[in-house]
């Protein structure tokens, strides 16, 4: 089992390739990785409640570890105790984490 | 240390030198003793397709002498053993049959990116 | 402090029109302030951010003057995360791209960032426990 963080700045909505790095997510985990998907930047808009979810919820099934970084979340005004099911917020310290552990790390 | 540079990024910097600063880059550190392979996904997949000629560009009374060849710039890459792949479901959403590939470009199924990805120390996406 | 660690980043974007900008300077600030070794690769538009001619200005839309308004500027915040990183014990290695520098025109850089090329990014690279590249769009 391989260790990856991906970081996804963009939303589904905007960008068709956001959807495809969704699914790269999943695949990952479903081949047994363990995988952050650390939402930053528009990337946390689907975080929102009653967004529409455009695979994410696929990503959260698959075991993917889905974190919101707290800062974009809250630029965005959305508020980190009505995130769905699956999604955490979280410090942008995770990433940082990931990588001193030295994680395989992609900027989506 | 073996990197697997993801490129999708594609016909952004029709006017900078570098034809297409990933693609160059990717050049630049293989000249320097880096072990690199290249996957190119989305619309960064066209750059593996034959014929591309975006020359003929003159804005004022400048002509730009050295346009981007793309299709060259990926064949050097092949010329220097570096891997190509494209994404074959990207290949087929945009048109592109295997005829229209550079030869020894390999089409591989996103499917596949686990175990590809396992094959490289780091994944830099550009 | 945690454990040592070196990490590398790989920039390509000047300093506003994306927001990735704000975003990497979170994790330098971050990793700094853990008196991490850093080493920026600054590719593209990103040799911009630590261009020494910028200049505050004033904002009218805020009625403010350029005292008032005390906008940060990107080369200020480069600075400051060098000297962030050695206070706690680390440090700021920055390269701007040095092609992308004459392309740019920005040759008059902070100091504390000097020029190089991409075997630069590559011998950083081997010599860190982790790179980021953080590609434009």
């Amino acid at each position: 089992m391989e260790k990856y963080l991906l970081i996804e700045s963009r939303d589904p909505y905007e960008t068709r390739e956001v959807e495809n790095n969704y699914a790269l997510a999943s695949s990952l985990a479903i081949a047994g990785n363990d995988v952050t998907l650390f939402l930053v930047q528009n990337g946390v808009l689907p975080a929102r409640k009653g967004a529409k979810l455009n695979g994410l919820q696929e990503v959260i099934n698959s075991g993917v570890h889905v974190l919101g970084d707290e800062f974009s979340l809250r630029e965005r005004g959305i508020a980190m105790d009505t995130l769905p099911k699956g999604i955490r917020a979280a410090p942008i310290d995770v990433v940082v984490d990931q990588l001193a552990e030295g994680r395989k790390a992609i900027w989506l | 240390m073996k990197v697997l540079q993801i490129i999708d990024s594609a016909y952004r910097c029709t006017i900078e030198e570098q034809d297409d600063p990933a693609v160059w880059i990717t050049h630049a550190m293989k000249g320097a003793g880096a072990d690199l392979d290249v996957l190119l996904c989305g619309n960064a997949v066209n750059y593996a397709v034959k014929g591309q000629d975006a020359s003929g560009l003159r804005f004022g009374e400048i002509v730009q002498k050295n346009p981007p060849k793309l299709d060259n710039d990926i064949a050097r890459l092949i010329g220097k053993n570096i891997n190509v792949m494209v994404y074959s479901e990207d290949t087929a959403a945009r048109g592109i049959t295997e005829a229209q590939l550079l030869p020894g470009v390999r089409r591989v199924s996103r499917t596949e990116a686990p175990t590809i990805f396992s094959r490289y120390d780091q994944l830099w996406h550009w | 402090m945690k454990d040592k660690k070196t990490l590398t980043f790989s920039i390509m974007d000047g300093p506003y029109e994306q927001a990735r900008t704000v975003t990497v300077f979170r994790l330098l600030d971050n990793a700094a302030r853990r008196g991490y070794n850093l080493n920026v690769f600054a590719y593209e538009g990103a040799v911009n951010l630590p261009f020494s001619k910028q200049s505050k200005h004033p904002n009218a839309v805020h009625g403010h003057d350029a005292a008032e308004e005390d906008h940060p500027l990107p080369k200020d915040w480069v600075a400051s995360l060098i000297q962030t990183a050695k206070k706690h014990g680390g440090a700021l290695d920055w390269i701007n791209c040095g092609l992308c520098v004459d392309e740019r025109g920005a040759h008059e850089a902070i100091e504390g960032c000097r020029r190089g090329t991409p075997g630069d990014l590559w011998k950083w690279a081997q010599q860190s426990d982790n790179t980021l590249i953080v590609g434009t769009r």
